[in-house]
């Protein structure tokens, strides 16, 4: 019963949503700025909802996700179901998560994950525990620059460019490898 | 970082999206295979001597057509399984169909057949090595299969992968019919097939570990 709710809600944004992506997948910098907005609360509410017993990990597992989706927004077809694509990849994120973590948990003892009832149920956003921007800092100069220029600063390609010194076709593959650099980091289990 | 900022960050500068990626992409592999396979049956097989008879042949092209049509299948199930929350509706039976119409044939074939002939059907000359030179025909659409999965969105890994092996199995199995003399349909229902499963299972194996993203 919940879980229908849930589809629907999100059914309800869907057009919405889907018409945010389709522009910014077109070239709308504000709709995608929009998409990925509304996005990270309907990630929120999917992913609280299905790590209930571990409330920590959710706001990681939100950034991880808008990563994700960023990162592989080329597979969005425009006559697919919005909704269908992201649940996927939140899925395929969460199983991940839970992997690595099982993996760990063999490994260490478990006793650091207690958790207390008091922290389990709250709807406000939570601080994530891991700070990408630390992990931007592991990234290779030929991706870090480029991101921060273009996406931190807000420079144009050409500008981050003169910055840099880089060619603009670098500027751009460095933004591009670099934002997958990181999604790699994470699952590498940073 | 604040899950706002790092919107902030994605959505800056973020450019517009070529569409249809994962056709492109897959295109480009297929074209690569082919390409790369041709080359190496050139170069180390070369094409049978009686090709221009044999292309008068039904079973020439039966063969081709049964090769052509995994080929499409497991091109399909590559691009489905390629995007995240595509559903796979068509795809076990687009993969059965090929299969099942040679099996048909190959077994009319048997039971058609003398006693003394099933085995010759069956074996043909070169059924020990002709899974081996398809799967070392398959290679370079095996690399070019696999590098357009990797840069796609599979969710289910090990099926990923063994699509990715398997269209790189068929487009080998596609290019070495122009080598291969066997025309007994019991032969390449089995013998081709096993060649074709072969990158398929690597596929399968390596899937989980290079496809992650």
């Amino acid at each position: 019963m919940q879980r229908i709710e849930e589809t629907g809600r999100l059914n309800a944004g869907e057009d919405k949503l889907r018409d945010l992506l389709t522009r910014g997948l077109a070239g709308d910098e504000g709709a995608y700025r929009a998409f990925l907005q509304e996005l990270s609360a309907h990630l929120r509410a999917f992913l609280r909802k299905r790590l209930a017993r571990l409330p920590d990990e959710v706001e990681d597992l939100v950034q991880e996700s808008l990563l994700a989706v960023h990162n592989q927004r080329h597979t969005y077809d425009a006559g697919q179901p919005l909704t269908a694509w992201i649940h996927a990849i939140a899925k395929y994120k969460l199983v991940d998560l839970l992997r690595r973590r099982s993996k760990r948990e063999l490994l260490t003892d478990p006793l650091e994950d207690e958790f207390s009832l008091a922290s389990a149920a709250d709807t406000e956003v939570a601080d994530a525990r891991r700070d990408l921007g630390k992990l931007l800092a592991q990234l290779p100069d030929r991706q870090r620059l480029p991101i921060i220029h273009m996406k931190l600063e807000g420079l144009s390609v050409a500008e981050a460019a003169k910055r840099t010194g880089m060619s603009e076709a670098a500027v751009k593959v460095g933004v591009h490898r670099g934002l997958k650099a990181l999604a790699a980091i994470i699952r590498g289990g940073a | 970082m604040r899950t706002d900022d790092l919107v902030s960050m994605l959505a800056a500068g973020a450019g517009a999206v070529r569409p249809k990626q994962a056709a492109r992409r897959h295109a480009s592999a297929v074209i690569w295979g082919l390409l790369g396979a041709a080359l190496l049956m050139a170069m180390l097989l070369g094409p049978r001597p009686d090709l221009a008879t044999a292309v008068l042949l039904p079973m020439f092209w039966i063969k081709l057509a049964f090769v052509a049509g995994i080929a499409a299948a497991s091109l399909f199930a590559a691009l489905h399984l390629s995007r995240p929350g595509v559903r796979l509706t068509w795809v076990p039976g687009a993969l059965a169909a090929p299969v099942l119409a040679m099996w048909l044939l190959a077994a009319i074939a048997l039971v058609r057949a003398d006693a003394a002939e099933r085995a010759v059907l069956f074996f043909g000359d070169t059924w020990d090595v002709c899974p081996f030179l398809i799967t070392m025909l398959s290679v370079p659409a095996f690399i070019a299969a696999m590098w357009a999965m990797k840069g796609l969105a599979p969710t289910r890994l090990r099926l990923a992968g063994a699509a990715a092996g398997l269209l790189a199995g068929a487009l080998g199995a596609l290019v070495y019919c122009l080598h291969c003399p066997e025309m007994g349909a019991p032969f390449i229902a089995f013998w081709y097939l096993l060649g074709m499963l072969i990158p398929a299972a690597a596929g399968a194996l390596l899937g989980p570990r290079l496809l992650r993203w």
